[in-house]
């Protein structure tokens, strides 16, 4: 059998549509707030939520409450999961994904999520997709939902990352390659000795941005390090299957030479526009921001602690751990420390400016460096322009106030 | 079912920061996302969309999952929005607040009467005829159900039969 990972976890052939029952499925608080709204509008025979033991809320979006509108609505919801007794995640605690992905989800799994970016759970090997809140208060009340199975588009990493390019860079360049829209409906199967050799961060940052081409999921096969990965987070061995690659039957086939890939920014309003940072060197910054569920991991903030450190920013840095426990290693191994003294600012755990409405938001006519992954216009600040990075390509920036492409710290440019 | 209004014409990829923009999400005050959809692509959509059918390029509503996007588009009284293509959780949410939307190749000049049949998945204007891409079984009855609501709270749910899995 020649079955796509996506054809193995849900049962059926590619085109196929599906009833299955959702082994996880969480909302944030600006999603859960909709989707209680929607919930409380439904009559089905089965009054009740189904299976609360499968439901998390996690408080990532706005947390803490930026104003009473946004505090009274979080109350809300807050009242209603500890009811429920859904899985409840209050403020400080990360990004829902982040979250999930420390320990709760795992490999074959079905994880839906109220948010674009669940796609980011297909790194462990589980079926991971964002829907809307009335589909999610559909499952809230059933338990399940429906599935169209997807052709998959099989993502080949051959070689080894060099010189300073990160995952965050290989994403850029797919997302460039695929465009906005090149893989709508489609799986993003990661394969290949450069995938398999890639580390969990990395693999999290790669399907995180699967959805930045239309793509319903993004994954790569549970193997020895997602293995070693979940036990690290307590899950019992027994629970983890591993998923054997197979030579798949996929739509598409796309090889990616990661010794070619080079640090990148993506400019201009869209995902998929990535250039060298080079092309861009000298450019004044006015804010870097280093966080979200792209790149607000432990070693993320590593990456950039080791260029930063023992030197000063030159420009407003705000660092956003992606969660509570990103957030303690950081303070643990004295990151933290080390950038606080580099001059940046520390933000609680969650998705920080990302949205674009507290914490952080660009005013008119600046420009900010992150390393999330949209740059929609107008997303993080009406006015402003917000170009994609890897940490990085923020960490030189940040050291000269000016777009620099990490590679010039290899050459010795960088004071 | 026939649905029919005038064509407000708009581009390719618009996504849904551009039909809501997030700084407007936190209220459950529909008409705040009505007052200001579109503001950030074109401010001066806000006035057509009442009684409008939408002509998009390709990937329409694409990025956020938020479905105050589709909730905006209906509340303001978009009545259906035919696209090249959709980006799926917009596809999939538009389906499940009944929304009617249209998957074709289709193009036609801003402000003229559109009407499209959902019998026949054909759009038409005084010059133009083009047929759509049917939508599946399942989605059609969530849609006619007039979304997924009412289409749960009339479906049968019994335990016995949940799925195959």
């Amino acid at each position: 059998m020649k079955e796509t990972l996506s054809v193995r976890i849900l049962g059926a052939e590619e085109g196929a549509f599906v009833d299955r029952k959702v082994d996880r499925a969480y909302a944030h608080d600006g999603t859960g707030t909709q989707t209680l709204a929607a919930y409380q509008n439904f009559i089905t025979k089965n009054a009740g939520v189904k299976s609360p033991e499968k439901i998390s809320i996690i408080y990532d979006h706005i947390a803490p409450a930026n104003n009473s509108t946004t505090a009274n609505l979080q109350g809300r919801l807050r009242s209603f999961s500890k009811e429920e007794n859904f899985s409840f995640y209050d403020v400080g605690s990360g990004i829902c994904h982040q979250i999930m992905s420390e320990g709760i989800c795992l490999p074959n799994e079905i994880v839906v999520g109220a948010d674009s970016h669940s796609c980011t759970l297909g790194a462990l090997g589980a079926f991971a997709t964002g829907v809307g809140a009335t589909d999610m208060a559909g499952i809230w009340a059933t338990g399940q939902t429906w599935f169209r199975v997807p052709k998959s588009i099989g993502i080949h990493l051959d070689g080894k990352l060099s010189g300073h390019a990160e995952a965050k860079d290989v994403a850029l360049t797919y997302v460039r390659n695929l465009g906005m829209d090149g893989a709508t409906y489609k799986s993003l199967e990661f394969i290949g000795e450069g995938a398999t050799a890639m580390p969990m961060d990395a693999r999290l940052t790669l399907c995180n941005m699967a959805i930045e081409t239309g793509a319903k999921t993004g994954m790569f096969y549970a193997d020895q390090l997602t293995k070693t990965y979940l036990k690290n987070y307590g899950v019992e061995e027994k629970k983890i299957s591993l998923q054997k690659p197979e030579d798949c039957d996929y739509e598409k086939e796309i090889y990616l030479d990661l010794e070619r890939v080079e640090p990148l920014l993506a400019v201009n309003n869209r995902v998929d526009t990535a250039v060298p940072v080079t092309r861009y060197a000298g450019t004044q910054v006015d804010q870097i921001l280093v966080g979200t569920c792209t790149n607000g991991r432990y070693e993320d903030l590593q990456r950039f602690a080791n260029i930063v450190r023992g030197k000063q920013v030159a420009v407003r840095t705000l660092i956003v751990p992606a969660s509570k426990e990103v957030y303690s290693r950081a303070a643990a191994s004295g990151i933290i420390t080390d950038l606080v003294n580099s001059g940046c600012v520390i933000c609680p755990p969650g998705c920080g400016p990302c949205l674009g409405v507290h914490m952080g938001v660009l005013g008119e006519g600046e420009l900010g460096l992150s390393t999330a992954n949209r740059n929609f216009k107008n997303r993080m600040g009406v006015g402003a322009e917000y170009y994609l990075c890897s940490p990085s390509t923020a960490a030189a920036s940040a050291l000269t106030g000016e777009i620099t492409s990490p590679d010039v710290l290899s050459k010795g440019r960088l004071k | 079912m026939i649905i029919s209004g005038h064509a407000v014409v708009i581009g390719d990829d618009v996504d849904t920061d551009m039909i809501i923009a997030g700084r407007y999400l936190r209220t459950i005050d529909k008409s705040v996302w009505v007052d200001h959809i579109f503001e950030d692509y074109d401010p001066c959509l806000a006035g057509k969309m009442n009684g409008a059918v939408l002509v998009a390029g390709k990937n329409f509503g694409c990025g956020s999952s938020r479905e105050q996007a589709v909730v905006a588009l209906k509340e303001a009284g978009v009545r259906a929005v035919i696209a090249q293509s959709f980006a799926r959780i917009f596809f999939r949410n538009s389906i499940n607040y009944g929304l009617h939307i249209i998957e074709a190749d289709f193009f036609c000049e801003d402000g003229v009467p559109v009407v499209y049949n959902s019998e026949t998945a054909e759009i038409t204007t005084e010059n133009i005829s083009c047929k759509a891409a049917p939508l599946s079984t399942r989605m059609q009855e969530i849609l006619l159900a007039g979304g997924l609501a009412e289409y749960l709270s009339t479906k049968v749910q019994d335990d016995d039969e949940d799925c195959n899995c």
